[in-house]
């Protein structure tokens, strides 16, 4: 047995963590604007959404491009029970289950009939069967609203004219100048069940379930031989992933209040999760919380800088265009193409193995 | 049973698959003149995938290299055709069918050279260091298809650009009830014209030769001493401007083309691919005219099944051939 040294680039990432787990978890209080809040959220989704990628990825070795699919089948789920049931907490169990099952069923059959053959198979398959339901959801209208999408009210206790405490005068009470309203209720709940999903997630890669997904990364072959059913593996952990996608769909749902082909189903959402999970580091689960971050903040906040910029080279042919706050994937798709070649272990792999001695 | 598939495979066994399918659509249809609209229809849009798919299948087969973003390809072979074609619409209009004629061969050599170019670009700059790394050559080529899809968009911006088409390929020939686009004529001749080309140079020169050997056995040819690596690059600029010239077919064909063209094609050219069996021209030229056909009939009689018909026809045939219907020896 030898003893795993700490290195202090893991004790870093552990920093690192500490403070974004404390960040989102104050984050009401911290930054008291809309789009703070937003942002806070958004990143607790993709955590979840990431790591589960990761899962997939990072640990098994699978490409899928499948993956937001399995996101809006959980949106869809939540977003047509709440509309068809009305705002309740009976509609978003109800819907969050539909999703679970139909990711669940769609992810089974995906993997058994596909997972045999080469990885590049796979990630072909999964990508024209994401194309068929993006397609599938904006012809079938009448129950998922086409490409408008669907707008629905949220369950009575996230509103925002919900009050949680009041004082005696019958008003909202606050806390450091912060309403305990609906709204600050919904952010928790998207704070408290990503963190379990993530929690759960982190407990399966120190599983003995975990070693084996990796056994079959490094040496499928091998992992056969020994005796594992690879196949079968592979298939249980493309439906695991599946349904931590989906349940995180229905969180975002339930927090956005909107359900469109552009929030859940486009092929972007999947390119920002393919970047998050690379740019954080791909096989760590403290990747995908780094790399979530750092691209929500991006697509929140890089836009204006790059804005400004475009701005500023008004005169120079061609380069306003490159610089337009729409193309801000150019830049990043070729922070991703070099990432890959140069540090293909991403933020998080980068740094784990800074100071290690063998 | 065994009689039965015997016979079948004398007759040509899976390339029957559709005239199979052309007979079922025939008694489905009913109609005769809109059958032969369809099947011509289908066919041109089979033909117009191989052009797109053939390089795809040829780059793996060698090299065992997937490139994801042989889609960027089709795209900006479809924009420089279109851009081409703009510039030239003073020959266009013109009466003088040479000088249309000249107009439309100009586009579609602007098309393949760009295809070449960027080819050798491409394979020397993002393949080249990942080689023999699949999870890799998944993410640079899919990043590589990113940039390039913004690219287009920063050059042409997102509305979509109407391609002039000459005035002689306009329009139908009507021969009693059946009408048939000449455009589609054209486009089926040109796949045509490239199939029996790839077909001679696959099977009847000293480089076609190496190509096939190095599909079945790269390392048997290496160490026979030839540079497989070499030849790889000039099948990669083939492959890359045959996609170009697929693409500016394919606009043509449209006629009103946006960024998201080659994204669209892409899911079409994977499912042919792997329909086909990665590796063999034959085989993509049989997805494709599968596919082609599929599209068109399922279009006709339940439009809404259109795209999800060629998803459940690639779950079909993996179930019952899984390496596709007429693969490389591997």
């Amino acid at each position: 047995m030898t003893q795993v040294k700490v290195t202090y680039g893991a004790l870093a990432i552990k920093a690192v963590m500490i403070m974004i787990a404390a960040a989102l978890l104050f984050a009401p209080f911290l930054f008291q604007d809309v789009r703070a809040l937003e942002v806070a959220a958004r990143i607790c989704i993709f955590i979840v959404l990431v790591a589960s990628y990761d899962l997939l990825i990072g640990y098994t070795g699978i490409v899928s491009f499948a993956h937001t699919m399995f996101f809006g089948f959980g949106s869809y789920g939540a977003a047509i029970a709440l509309k068809k049931m009305g705002p309740g907490l009976d509609a978003v169990a109800v819907g969050t289950l539909a999703g679970v099952l139909i990711s669940l069923v769609i992810a089974t059959v995906i993997g058994l009939v596909s997972l045999r053959v080469k990885a590049i198979f796979f990630a072909m398959i999964t990508l024209a069967a994401a194309s068929v339901v993006l397609v599938l959801a904006s012809q079938l209208s009448q129950l998922t609203g086409g490409e408008d999408g669907i707008t629905y009210r949220a369950p009575e206790v996230f509103k925002t004219a919900n009050k949680l405490m009041v004082d005696e005068n019958g008003k909202v009470v606050r806390w450091f100048g912060v309403k305990l309203n609906g709204k600050l209720a919904g952010y928790y709940f998207v704070f408290f069940t990503s963190l379990t999903l993530f929690l759960i997630m982190l407990r399966v890669t120190v599983s003995p379930l975990g070693t084996v997904l990796k056994a079959i990364r490094e040496n499928e072959a091998r992992a056969e031989a020994i005796g594992y059913r690879v196949v079968a593996y592979r298939t249980f952990v493309f439906c695991l992933s599946a349904v931590a996608a989906s349940l995180a769909g229905s969180i975002y749902a339930v927090w956005l209040k909107y359900t469109g082909p552009d929030t859940a189903l486009s092929f972007a959402i999947m390119i920002d999760i393919l970047l998050m999970v690379v740019i954080g580091g791909m096989g760590t689960m403290w990747g995908a919380v780094i790399g979530a971050v750092l691209m929500v903040m991006a697509q929140y906040y890089l836009r204006d800088l790059m804005g400004a910029a475009s701005e500023a080279t008004a005169g120079i042919p061609l380069l306003p265009e490159l610089l337009a706050p729409d193309r801000w994937l150019l830049w990043l798709g070729i922070i991703f193409i070099l990432l890959v070649y140069f540090f293909p272990r991403g933020i998080a792999g980068t740094l784990m193995t800074k100071g290690q001695r063998d | 049973m065994n009689k039965l598939t015997d016979t079948l495979g004398r007759f040509g066994g899976v390339n029957l698959l559709p005239v199979a399918l052309a007979a079922i659509a025939f008694v489905l249809i009913g109609a005769p003149s809109s059958w032969v609209t369809l099947t011509i229809a289908g066919l041109s849009m089979g033909m117009m995938v191989f052009l797109m798919a053939s390089g795809l299948s040829l780059v793996f087969g060698l090299m065992d290299v997937m490139n994801f973003g042989h889609s960027a390809f089709i795209s900006f072979g479809a924009f420089v055709a279109a851009s081409v074609l703009a510039a030239l619409g003073g020959w266009l209009d013109s009466d003088s069918i040479l000088l249309a004629c000249a107009a439309l061969a100009l586009a579609l050599i602007a098309a393949i050279a760009f295809g070449l170019a960027a080819g050798l670009f491409f394979e020397t700059v993002i393949i080249r260091p990942v080689y023999r790394d699949h999870l890799r050559q998944i993410l640079i080529t899919m990043g590589a298809l990113i940039v390039s899809e913004q690219i287009i968009l920063a050059v042409w911006g997102g509305t979509p650009v109407t391609v002039p088409r000459p005035s002689f390929l306009d329009g139908a020939w009507i021969i009693g009830d059946v009408s048939i686009e000449k455009y589609r004529i054209f486009a089926f001749g040109i796949g045509a014209v490239v199939f029996a080309g790839l077909l001679a140079l696959l099977n009847r020169t000293r480089v076609g030769l190496l190509i096939r050997a190095g599909v079945e056995n790269r390392e048997m040819v290496e160490s026979l001493g030839f540079k497989i690596n070499r030849l790889f690059i000039g099948v990669f600029m083939l492959g890359s401007a045959l996609a170009a010239l697929g693409g500016a077919m394919w606009a043509g064909y449209e006629t009103l083309i946006t960024p998201a063209l080659g994204g669209e094609m892409m899911i079409v050219v994977f499912i042919v691919v792997i329909i086909g069996g990665l590796g063999s021209i034959e085989g993509t030229l049989l997805g494709a005219i599968i596919v082609g056909l599929t599209a068109n009939y399922i279009g006709y009689l339940a439009p809404k099944l259109a795209l999800a018909s060629n998803m459940l026809l690639m779950m079909a045939i993996l179930m019952w051939r899984p390496s596709g219907l007429r693969p490389a020896v591997k």
